[in-house]
Formats: C-alpha cells, sequence, structure tokens
C-alpha cells in the first residue's frame, strides 16, 4: 500500500523505526488473545473482505462505506509516529493512511455532535477471545470532535508501505500518536457522531486506571506503575538499554498542546 | 518410588530439573531469544517460576502423606530454595532491567505502589526461611520454633497471589491467577482437612518426622 510522505506537522518522526517483526508480532488486540504474542498467532482467521464501515449518529450523511471506497476517499499519505502503550513500552512505526479529518468533512457532522465513538469488530467466530470476561466487547473507543478534526488522528489502512496485518487492526484502524496506544481502535466498524462523551472499553473495566483521554503524560502515572519512562521496543543494547524519558504528549505537544489549553491533566487522565 | 526418591542420583537429577527455566532465560537472554521485550520477559518468566516452586513445594506433604512415599521429604528444602532462587531473580531483573538499579527510585516504587510493595514483602518474609535452611538452624531453633517460623510460607504464598492478581487486575485478566490461586486453595484446603482428620485420631500425623528429614 504505497503513500506520499505526508506534510502534517509533526507527522514524519525521524526516529528509528521498530524492526517489521517486533511491530507485528508483539500486540495488544485481546480480541485474539492477552499474551503479546496471541494476536500473530490468531488473528489469521480475521476477514478483512468484504468489509463495511457504518457512519451515523449526528451527521448529514450517514451510511455504509466499503472498504474500497474508504482507501480511495482520500490520497494515501506515510507516516511516522511515535507509538506509546498505556504498560510503558514503545515504537516507531510508518503507517500508512489519512487524515480521519477527510472522512468526517465528506459525511458532515451536525452542529451539536460533540464526539466521535469508534466501534470496533466482536466476531465470536473469527475473535478466540470476544466472549472472555476480560473486557466488554465490542471494544469501543472514543475522541472529542476537536481530537477526532486534527490532522495527526490517522485513520490507518497500512504500516510499513503494506497493508495492515490482520493482528494490526485491519483493514482500518484508528493511530492517535499522542495518546496511549489502547485509544487507537483496530478493525473499524462503526464511527457514531454523538453529543455526549461515549464510553470507552478501558474506561468501563477499571475507570481509575483509564480515562477517557488517556493522554500520553509522563507526570500523571498509572495507579500501579509510572509513566515517567518507557522502553522503546529493539533499542539497541537489547535487554540493558536504559528506558526513555517519556515526553508529554509522546512528543507531540507543539502540534497538540493547545487541544488541552486550561484542562486539568491530572482530573481529566 | 521411595527406592527411587532415595537414590544417590535422583536429588542431582532434580536439582538440575529446577535449573532448567533459569538456563533455558539465560539462553534467551543471550541469543535474543525472548520476543520483542526481553525486559518485560525475563521478570515475568522469573515470577510465574516464583509461584509455581511455591505451589510444588505447598504439594510435598499432601502427596507424601496420600502417597506415602516419605522419601519426598528430603526434597522439600530444596524445592523451597529453588523458590527463593526464582524470587532473587525476579527482583533483580526488576531492579536491573526495569530500574536501572536506581535504588532511591526503587525505594519510591516499592513504597507507592501495592502491588509491588506486598511482592516486596513476599521476599522479605520469604528471606528468613531460606536463611534457616541448613541443619544447624533447626537445631539451633529447636524443631518446634523452626516449623512455626516455615508456616510462613503459608502467608508468603497468599502474599504472592495477591501480587499477581493486582499485576493482572489492570487489564482484568485474571484466567492465569485462578489457575494459581486454585492450585494452592487446594492445596492449603488439604492441610486444614488433615489437621482435622488427625485430631478424630483416622489418620497419622502429616507433619512427623517432617522436620528431621528436611
Amino acid at each position: 500500500l504505497p503513500g506520499a510522505k505526508s506534510a502534517v506537522p509533526g507527522a514524519m518522526s525521524m526516529e528509528k523505526v521498530t524492526d517489521y517483526k517486533d511491530a507485528s508480532t508483539y500486540n495488544n488486540f485481546y480480541e485474539f488473545g492477552t499474551d503479546k504474542a496471541d494476536p500473530a498467532k490468531n488473528a489469521g482467521t480475521l476477514k478483512t473482505r468484504p468489509w463495511t464501515v457504518e457512519v451515523e449518529g449526528l451527521v448529514k450523511k450517514p451510511g455504509k462505506y466499503g472498504i474500497e471506497d474508504l482507501l480511495k476517499l482520500s490520497a494515501q499519505e506515510e507516516r511516522i509516529y511515535r507509538l506509546r502503550c498505556v504498560e510503558g513500552w514503545s515504537m516507531v512505526i510508518p503507517w500508512v493512511g489519512y487524515s480521519l479529518a477527510e472522512l468526517i468533512k465528506k459525511v458532515e457532522p451536525q452542529g451539536n455532535a460533540r464526539f466521535v465513538e469508534f466501534v470496533t469488530l466482536a466476531d465470536p467466530k473469527t475473535m478466540p477471545f470476544v466472549g472472555s470476561r476480560v473486557l466488554d466487547w465490542p471494544y469501543t473507543e472514543g475522541l472529542r470532535m476537536d481530537e477526532a478534526m486534527h490532522p495527526l488522528t490517522l485513520l490507518a489502512f497500512g504500516m510499513y508501505g503494506e497493508v495492515l496485518p490482520n493482528q494490526n487492526g485491519a483493514p482500518v484502524r484508528l493511530v492517535v500518536p499522542w495518546k496511549y496506544g489502547f485509544k487507537s481502535a483496530k478493525s473499524i466498524v462503526k464511527i457514531r457522531f454523538v453529543e455526549k462523551e461515549p464510553s470507552t472499553a478501558w474506561n468501563k473495566a477499571a475507570a481509575n486506571e483509564y480515562g477517557f483521554y488517556s493522554n500520553v503524560n509522563p507526570n500523571v502515572d498509572h495507579p500501579r506503575w509510572s509513566q515517567a519512562t518507557e522502553r522503546r521496543i529493539g533499542d539497541g543494547g537489547g535487554l540493558f538499554a536504559k528506558r526513555r524519558k517519556t515526553e508529554l504528549f509522546n512528543g507531540y505537544e507543539a502540534q497538540v498542546g493547545q487541544l488541552y489549553a486550561g484542562m486539568d491533566l491530572k482530573k481529566n487522565y | 518410588m521411595n527406592k527411587l526418591l532415595m537414590h544417590p542420583a535422583t536429588k542431582p537429577a532434580v536439582f538440575l530439573l529446577c535449573l532448567l527455566p533459569f538456563a533455558r532465560l539465560a539462553y534467551g537472554a543471550f541469543t535474543d531469544g525472548l520476543g520483542a521485550n526481553p525486559a518485560e520477559f525475563l521478570i515475568r518468566a522469573t515470577g510465574d517460576w516464583t509461584l509455581r516452586f511455591i505451589c510444588i513445594v505447598l504439594a510435598v506433604t499432601p502427596l507424601r502423606v496420600m502417597s506415602k512415599w516419605n522419601a519426598l521429604a528430603r526434597y522439600r528444602r530444596m524445592l523451597g530454595l529453588f523458590a527463593y532462587f526464582y524470587v532473587v531473580l525476579h527482583l533483580l531483573c526488576y531492579s536491573w532491567f526495569d530500574m536501572g538499579f536506581e535504588w532511591g527510585d526503587i525505594a519510591k516504587d516499592i513504597a507507592k505502589r501495592p502491588f509491588i510493595l506486598v511482592g516486596f514483602s513476599a521476599f522479605v518474609l520469604l528471606t528468613p526461611l531460606a536463611a534457616t535452611s541448613f541443619n544447624r538452624a533447626i537445631k539451633a531453633m529447636g524443631a518446634k520454633r523452626w516449623q512455626m517460623l516455615h508456616k510462613l510460607v503459608y502467608l508468603i504464598a497468599g502474599l504472592g497471589l495477591l501480587h499477581f492478581f493486582w499485576m493482572r487486575a489492570g487489564k482484568n485478566n485474571f484466567a492465569e491467577v485462578f489457575v494459581y490461586a486454585a492450585i494452592i486453595a487446594v492445596l492449603l484446603a488439604w492441610r486444614v482437612w488433615n489437621y482435622f482428620a488427625n485430631k478424630r485420631g483416622k489418620v497419622k500425623p502429616a507433619s512427623a518426622g517432617a522436620v528431621r528429614t528436611g
């Protein structure tokens, strides 16, 4: 899946890209198992064609979009983003996709649409862990409208120049680089425009640990571990590589800081 | 079976068997064979093996009494020391790979995070048990007091479980925790049952001889 280099400010990290092997075998995708190696082993069953994404709620143009139409909806761009997992590890991944804003503009949200909710596939026939009690299925996520409209918020169809491997959220996923990885919903089937802040999967599971915003923030610890540092997967030195300091908004403060001006980030974690 | 357990080659063989997980981890660490996040792999694996050895050592007495393989008692101390060996590795991996031996940060981390505090307490409590694992210590303390001290292992097993439970709680991922909890619950429940059965005089005392033979 080819993509031209993105011109969006902040979209082309110059850091060393994580090995494809690590990015495609060390995943959190609980529909396919809770171990990091499970998704790569089990996601072969996921059927990514035919695939439709339903756009509904407070929009002037609701409808069902086939994956082929979505792929052509805007020009594909390559973007190299840092990815910071809430568990304290990080990668650098070259995604292929376009700004979610392109889709949002097409479907014309109504004035009272303040949030966007993402619903992902929950198919017990192809996803062995849907039905486990770990989470309330389907996995849902959400963004505030201004976050969803931010040019860095990516609707991704590929990585490393190829279509997304199933375990990385094929055929279409979200990538929000300044938030912890779990905010970036995988294998999306529904995008819903709503007035009230939608509930999200991890917030429902443990509200005191995973807030709606979940912006990467070294100063707001997870209740059970510090978020001040992170382990960059594949860093030279392997086992003995030092952890890196985590940056506010995962280093995208210049681009997204103004979205949260005046907000208490400790309260709105 | 008792004969096999008493054979001079059996104990060294079991010793080597207990070292296998360590050998596998060391080999993986040096050959880059532990996946994308080797530090996490080592910390988790050494924690898993600590819990497994605690289950194994708690299984010795029930198995010995039920099977009448009394020679099993000779292995209990060594198995207990392996639990300590793996918990020391666990703590070492955490201090090294997660905390870079920043002692101030480690102290703060232990104080701040209940799940780390609970795990660390279990380690601290296990230390006197490991330290009194030689015959002179038993003599010096007296069998009764020694046995009292080593009953701490029940509390340690509970703390270890709680540590594991809390670690997994954030991701709501309890399947493995429940497996260990069930095993430990059965092994402890057997002791309660055995105690009352002894009182009624139906079963021979389980613990007699266990101290002398280790």
